[in-house]
This record gives structure tokens, C-alpha cells and sequence, in this order.
């Protein structure tokens, strides 16, 4: 058939955009020439809107970035406002913010997953994956009474102490996740169709990885163990013992792989957090009108979905003068028309899948 | 070059080199809250971020910051500040550079090196309206085609402008 470049607009209103999303496609027949993401339909100007703020009251607000983690939201955030004013966090409140974060980071795999196997049309993967998530978000709900934007996370420490009881049920609940993933897993890892949608798709070499700075597990796929938790260690990651799961081939099936393995590992820092859980407070004294000195810092931690970076100018006052947002899901989706150049038109939806992109934290 | 490098002893080598190199352009090094800030002049910004990356070895650029002065910049102060974030990897090593520009100059596409100054520029031109010399597809990211203005300048009201979008 001869060469005909066709137009082909998706979104902003697709199922599976994730949110409002549009790309704008070039096609000859059924190959992608070009994929232009077209953004800013949830733009709300929280940049502007934090430098009206106290520091305080940023907080909740950072929940409505990555609303699918909005704990790892709350602990950039902070931790750059600590780097910044300079306060100490207690060990014990550390500690509860690594079992708050890696339950996170399993929720938002866990909802990740069922989207992906969604999105490539294996359905029944999207209930096991949720079913999965539902049991962490209860534990959310009795740790601060919230399951989505949760806010559990506060400038000196944690809001809530982390009870006996508590810890049983998170536990308990750590406890079930492998056999679900185990479920999971034998519906996926040898699925015929699976890896025809999935193996050597999007694929990504590392270097180009880099210069597009790809961030998470979209670049542990292609094999590079570049990591916050390991590389620049925050609230304590130092002392526990986890490994960095890497992929080879940097396709939507290494994503996958590595996303799995990041589960079980979730797992062990928390078991880990639990047993070695230090006393002491789980808090810090902070005033209750937190004025900066004029400085300025950039902190960064590992997201689920990347390395989420906060930028913080402070000018003396109870407010920030600037705060900038390096957005995982902003930086990564970049990388996608390179991804999609010479695939098939049917796999964009899984490549886009497979770069777990939230559009409230692109958005902002 | 100001001893600032001797809180980050791993720095030194790459400063060194730099501040030998760019004599002029070299402004100053701080190291302030464990964040090191290397200022620079505006002709200097291409040729430092292709030496820190090529020999130096920071290969990614995370990303690019500005500030608006309107308030802090006083007179003869230029009106915005562009920084770049930028890492070493591995070792997570992390260097700013922190260029200021005038309210009706442009400054170098850092794109040329960095492939992933992208949209990190386009942001910072659709927010402040910073232009980027030199790259590929400079137009707004988040603000409509016809939207006018700047919102996170300073000067741009919290609450918009009658009319909104």
C-alpha cells in the first residue's frame, strides 16, 4: 500500500488517557510516525496558589498532585521545607513515614497494574489489582481516617503515633499481598497475548533514557540502578536492607517486571520498619507560623511514578517566595513519542500505560 | 575560586576545572543547606553545561527553575533568575546553576545539550516568559494558544485576569 501519513487525534476525553490527556498522532497505515502530548487541561496553577500560602497550608494541597500517591507527595514536600528551616525529624516518625510511603508505593503499583492489564484488554487483572489496593487504603483510613488525599504526613513529623494494633494490621495485610501478586503474575508473566503487547514494545535504550531524564521504573527497566532511596537517602532509607529491581530491555514488559519486583520489596522495608520501630516522639517541635530565613533548596525522593523534586525559595516571612514541582509524570511523558516512533498505532495505549503517568501531578 | 568547595570535597576537581576554564564567567560558588550554586553570566551558561556534562559527567539535567526578581531585584537587578538542577549519575552528585536575565533578553536553549530541557523550558517560557534562544518548538505547555500574559509572574494576579481563560 502506498505512504500516507494520516492525522489522528486522541483524547482529551479517552479511557485510557488516565485523566484528561491529548496526543496528537501521525500514522502511515497502522505505524506511528509522531506522537505530540498536548497538556494543561488540569492546570490549576498550584505553583502560584503555594505562594499564597503558609507552609503549612501547602500540605493538603500536595495530595491533589499525584493523586494516586499522595502520601509521596506530602513527604517531598516536607522533607524540603525541613531541609530548608532546618528541622530535625525525630527517628521514630522517620520510621513511620517509610511504612506510610512504601504503602503507597504499593497502592499506587497495585492500581498501576490493573490499569496497565486494562488498557491491553485483560480485564479480570484490573479487579485482583484493586482488590489488592483496597486492603492498603483501609489501613490509610484507620492510620488518619482519609484513603485518597490523605495528607498523613506534616511538617516535623507524622500526625498520628503508630499503634500495636495498627501495625498487626498492616501485618496482616502484608501478608496476603504476595499470594494476590502470585495470582496475578500466573494470569500474566507466560500469557501469550500479554507478551505480544508487552515484549520488546516502547522500548528505550539507557542512554537515551537519560538525556530525555526518564526517572522510576521506566529507567530501572533499561537496566540502570538510579534509585533516591539508595543514591541520596532520606528519612532513614539508609538503615534498612532492600534491593533496586532492574529490567534488561527497557520495553513495557521490563516496566512490568520491575514495577512486581518493587512490590515485594515495598514489603520488606515496611516488615523491616515494623520490627525495628524506634520509641520516641513523632514529631518535632515546629511554631505553629513556620517563618523561613531567606535560602533555597531542591530535595528529591522516589515517587512511585519517578524522582519528585521540590525547589523551595524561602524570604523570611510565614510564606514561600518559590516553590517549584519537578514532576515525575511531566518529565517521563516526554520520553513517549520516542517510545512510539515505529510501533504499531494499538500499542500506544500500552506504552502510555506503561509510563504510569498521573495527570494532576503533569498538570499541576 | 571561593572555598566553598570544601563542604563537597567530591566537587572539587569538576570546579576546579570550571572556574580555571571560564575565568569570566565563573561568578560565584556557594554552598549553602548542603545545595551547591555555581552563578553564572549569560554567555557563560552553554559552555559550562557542555563541560560539566561531557567531562565532568553530569548527564542529566533535572530541572530548570525561574524566579521572578519584580520584588527582590532592585535597581539595575535583572528580573528573572534561571536555574539548572543538574545530577550526576551514578553517585547522585548535584550542581545548580543559577543565570539571571533580563525582562527583554533571551537566554541560550540548554535542549542542544541536554535533551531534556524540553519542556522544562517551555514550561518556564508559558509561566514567566523567558525566551529560549535556539529551541526547537518554543511555544506555550499548559496556557492556551491565545492566552495572554504570564501567570506565575509576579506581577500576574492570584486570581486572574476578568475573563479568566
Amino acid at each position: 500500500m502506498a505512504f500516507k501519513e494520516i492525522d489522528l487525534n486522541m483524547g482529551p476525553q479517552h479511557p485510557s488517557t488516565h485523566g484528561v490527556l491529548r496526543l496528537k498522532l501521525a500514522v502511515d497505515n497502522e505505524v506511528v510516525l509522531s506522537v505530540e502530548p498536548v497538556i494543561g487541561y488540569l492546570h490549576r496553577g498550584m505553583e502560584k496558589l503555594w505562594e499564597s500560602l503558609t507552609y503549612t497550608q501547602v500540605v493538603p494541597l500536595t495530595d491533589r498532585l499525584d493523586y494516586l500517591a499522595s502520601l509521596s507527595n506530602n513527604l517531598g514536600y516536607v522533607l524540603t521545607v525541613e531541609k530548608l528551616a532546618g528541622i530535625e525529624v525525630p527517628r521514630r516518625a522517620r520510621y513511620i513515614r517509610v511504612v506510610l510511603a512504601e504503602l503507597q508505593r504499593l497502592a499506587s503499583h497495585l492500581a498501576w497494574l490493573g490499569f496497565q492489564a486494562n488498557d491491553i484488554g485483560a480485564m479480570s487483572v484490573l479487579l485482583y489489582g484493586f482488590e489488592a489496593r483496597e486492603t492498603v487504603l483501609d489501613i490509610f483510613e484507620e492510620y488518619c481516617g482519609a484513603r485518597l488525599t490523605i495528607h498523613g504526613i506534616r511538617i516535623g513529623g507524622v500526625p498520628h503515633d503508630l499503634d500495636a494494633a495498627l501495625a498487626a494490621r498492616i501485618r496482616k495485610v502484608l501478608d496476603g499481598i504476595p499470594k494476590r501478586l502470585a495470582d496475578i503474575r500466573a494470569l500474566l508473566d507466560d500469557n501469550r497475548i500479554w507478551k505480544q503487547r508487552t515484549v520488546g514494545i516502547g522500548r528505550i535504550a539507557a542512554g537515551d533514557a537519560i538525556a530525555y531524564g526518564l526517572t522510576g521504573p521506566g529507567l530501572r527497566a533499561c537496566g540502570l540502578a538510579w534509585d533516591m532511596r539508595k543514591d541520596i537517602p532520606y528519612s532513614s532509607y539508609d538503615e534498612f536492607d532492600f534491593d533496586v529491581p532492574l529490567g534488561r530491555n527497557g520495553d513495557v514488559y521490563d516496566r512490568y517486571l520491575v514495577r512486581l519486583e518493587e512490590i515485594c520489596q515495598s514489603i520488606r522495608i515496611v516488615r523491616q520498619a515494623l520490627d525495628g520501630l524506634p520509641e520516641g516522639e513523632t514529631s518535632a517541635k515546629v511554631p505553629r507560623v513556620l517563618k523561613v530565613a531567606p535560602a533555597e533548596v531542591f530535595h528529591t525522593i522516589e515517587a512511585p511514578k519517578g524522582v519528585l523534586g521540590f525547589y523551595i525559595k524561602s524570604n523570611g516571612t510565614d510564606k514561600p517566595e518559590r516553590v517549584k514541582m519537578k514532576s515525575p509524570s511531566f518529565i517521563n511523558l516526554q520520553s513517549l513519542e520516542h517510545m512510539c516512533k515505529g510501533n504499531l498505532f494499538s500499542d500506544v495505549v500500552g506504552i502510555l500505560g506503561s509510563l504510569d503517568i498521573v495527570l494532576g501531578e503533569i498538570d499541576k | 575560586m571561593p572555598d566553598a568547595a570544601a563542604d563537597r570535597p567530591e566537587l572539587r576537581p569538576a570546579l576546579d576545572a570550571l572556574a580555571a576554564r571560564f575565568p569570566g564567567e565563573v561568578l560565584s560558588v556557594d554552598v549553602d543547606k548542603g545545595d551547591l550554586t555555581v552563578r553564572l553570566g549569560k554567555a557563560g551558561l552553554i559552555p559550562v553545561l557542555r563541560a560539566l556534562k561531557e567531562e565532568a559527567g553530569f548527564n542529566a539535567l533535572e530541572d530548570v527553575i525561574v524566579l521572578d526578581n519584580l520584588r527582590t531585584a532592585g535597581e539595575g537587578g535583572k528580573r528573572f533568575t534561571v536555574l539548572y538542577q543538574l545530577c550526576r549519575f551514578p553517585g547522585a552528585d548535584r550542581v545548580r546553576l543559577a543565570v539571571d536575565v533580563g525582562e527583554d533578553e533571551g537566554l541560550d536553549s540548554a535542549v542542544p545539550v541536554y535533551r531534556s530541557a524540553d519542556w522544562a523550558e517551555r514550561e518556564a517560557f508559558d509561566m514567566f516568559g523567558v525566551r529560549f534562544e535556539g529551541h526547537p518548538g518554543l511555544r506555550r505547555i499548559y496556557m492556551p494558544e491565545d492566552f495572554e500574559g504570564h501567570p506565575l509572574r509576579k506581577d500576574f494576579p492570584l486570581e486572574g485576569r476578568d475573563g479568566g481563560v
